[in-house]
């Protein structure tokens, strides 16, 4: 029983994770709430649900789906709503503004377009049941544990291998001593929109699958959970966002099993608050430091 | 006088300019907070409460508008040790905070609300708080504690050298922030006559973030302005009917790059 929950909030906690590195990475770059993030993480979603239900895509082509379109509408994104203001002087909260903007642009869009009601992945895709004696896992909780630990390793390779994930995280570092370097700071920054925006189609995608219910709503506590959690980890740690994720997942799936499911957002916050009291720079130290 | 749709968009216009003003001041000692929406909440259910229990309309407002100011002392200590993003995201969760807890509370409704508050709410009680409130917007930079302010927003270092006890600033500055967002819950409770914990989400919390932005944070009429505007906005939108979130979200994006600093220009204190 305590196994199977721990499944189950590994799963929900890795959606977490995806979309807290998105948070993250971009935060590390241009020190940027971007609240639209949890709007790109539900075109993902729909996005998958698409390819799904038209030309009777699989779980992997879903996958796909939602990881190309949240990347294209994350780079536009930031070529449409954030590059002209970066380029009119550093004010520090207009980008927000647009961040929230675009956010409602995006919602409303999806709204006109599939109508407001929650719509599901089809149930032929969740059948097979393996069970391992001491616990049950479904093919598609297989394949949802497993398509994160994929994209965060894929990740961590891209980051400390390429010449692309090692400029990402020079500017995470300093922007403008990257830019001196020799670093084309405009097309970092687009790379993280497109990196960030895609984990969050994945992490899209991988909700759909699981919990069935996909709807122009479902990025908002999305958007509010990811960001618990990247400040649970640390604001700018990759590492930090993926621990955060897995100990939020778990510790929500266990708080709804043991307690009450009202407890599950208290403790997200809950856990946020305290860490906020007791180690302001979350689990994950990052030497980032936040002026205003 | 007016037609009675206009009196109660007065009404709302008004007391989304209480809730701009109640993040501005905060903001004027460098918390930016995205939770007032959470303070509005708590005066909205206590005064409704006590309304109900026949307690005068002004007793139950400042007592609404305590109990919010207590929160965000609440709210306002683990504030002191960190700034910036960390002060907005730790808001955020508090607002979801109270939210979660209005949403299964279930002597004030859970999620079914909280109906049949009477409609105590006149135009002129709106009036008369917006207007105290702005004239203490515009005294405030004036005196110590305003002046106090503004000195731990641009260095706080240098500020608490210079003897200004942190602290007490910028607990008092939430406080009193809280205290406004508290008292604009208690009208709105009572002209929108039911209430629910989603009336208080992260969107109204956003908005209301907005309204400064948009009017101007460097300038103390700017959060009435940006409310006017942002309340009015989407009324004046109706002629595009179903496409208003699509302008609105669009107009945002177009300030956000063209008018940084928002409609209003930036005021410096006087000498300084």
């Amino acid at each position: 029983m305590l196994l199977q929950q721990l499944v189950n909030g590994m799963m929900l906690g890795s959606t977490y994770a995806l979309v807290a590195i998105g948070y993250t990475l971009i935060f590390g770059v241009l020190r940027l709430l971007h609240l639209a993030h949890g709007e790109v993480f539900m075109v993902g979603a729909f996005a998958g649900l698409q390819l799904v239900l038209l030309w009777h895509f699989g779980p992997l082509g879903a996958l796909i789906g939602g990881l190309i379109g949240s990347a294209l509408l994350g780079m536009l994104l930031e070529l449409v709503a954030f590059r002209p203001i970066r380029r009119r002087g550093n004010s520090h909260l207009a980008p927000i503004v647009s961040t929230l903007g675009a956010g409602l642009v995006i919602q409303e869009l999806m709204t006109k377009y599939f109508g407001a009601e929650q719509s599901a992945f089809p149930s032929s895709l969740h059948s097979v049941v393996y069970d391992l004696g001491f616990i049950a896992v479904t093919g598609t909780q297989l394949f949802i544990v497993g398509a994160a630990a994929m994209s965060m390793i894929i990740l961590h390779q891209f980051v400390t291998r390429t010449r692309y994930g090692m400029a990402l995280r020079a500017a995470s570092e300093n922007i403008e001593v990257a830019s001196i370097l020799g670093i084309n700071v405009d097309t970092v920054i687009l790379l993280t929109f497109a990196v960030a925006s895609a984990l969050a189609g994945i992490a899209g995608v991988l909700v759909g699958l699981n919990f069935s219910a996909i709807s122009p709503y479902m990025g908002i506590d999305m958007g509010i959970k990811g960001m618990a959690v990247m400040l649970i980890g640390g604001l700018g740690s990759i590492y930090g966002a993926m621990m955060g994720g897995l100990i939020l997942g778990i510790g929500e799936v266990l708080s709804v099993a043991y307690l009450e499911s009202a407890y599950r957002d208290a403790f997200t916050f809950g856990l946020m608050i305290l860490i906020l009291i007791v180690r302001p720079s979350g689990l994950f130290r990052t030497g980032l430091h936040v002026e205003r | 006088m007016l037609g009675s749709y206009w009196e109660s968009v007065a009404v709302f216009t008004g007391i989304n300019c209480l809730m701009g003003i109640s993040l501005y001041v905060p903001m004027m000692a460098g918390l930016i907070s995205l939770g007032q929406g959470g303070f509005m909440a708590i005066g909205a259910y206590v005064c409704a409460l006590l309304t109900r229990a026949d307690v005068p309309f002004a007793l139950a407002l400042a007592a609404g508008g305590c109990a919010a100011a207590f929160a965000g002392v609440i709210v306002g200590m683990p504030a002191l040790r960190i700034r910036g993003i960390y002060v907005m995201i730790l808001t955020l969760g508090f607002g979801e905070i109270v939210r979660v807890f209005f949403a299964t509370f279930e002597p004030t409704g859970g999620a079914s609300g909280m109906g049949g508050i009477r409609p105590l709410t006149e135009l002129w009680h709106v009036v008369v708080a917006t207007g105290a409130a702005v004239l203490l917007l515009w005294r405030i930079r004036h005196i110590r504690f305003g002046r106090a302010m503004i000195a731990v927003h641009e260095d706080d270092v240098a500020a608490e050298a210079m003897g200004i006890n942190l602290t007490r600033t910028k607990l008092l500055s939430f406080a009193l922030g809280s205290l406004m967002a508290g008292i604009a819950g208690g009208f709105y409770a009572h002209q929108a006559l039911f209430i629910d914990a989603n009336q208080f989400d992260f969107m109204r919390s956003a908005v209301t973030f907005l309204y400064v932005i948009l009017g101007g944070a460097g300038n103390p009429f700017g959060p009435i302005v940006g409310a006017a505007t942002v309340t009015l906005l989407p009324e004046m939108l109706r002629v595009v009917q179903d496409w208003r979130m699509t302008v609105f979200g669009t107009i945002l994006v177009a300030m956000a790059v063209w008018r940084p600093d928002g409609l209003l220009p930036a005021l410096r204190a006087r000498g300084a």
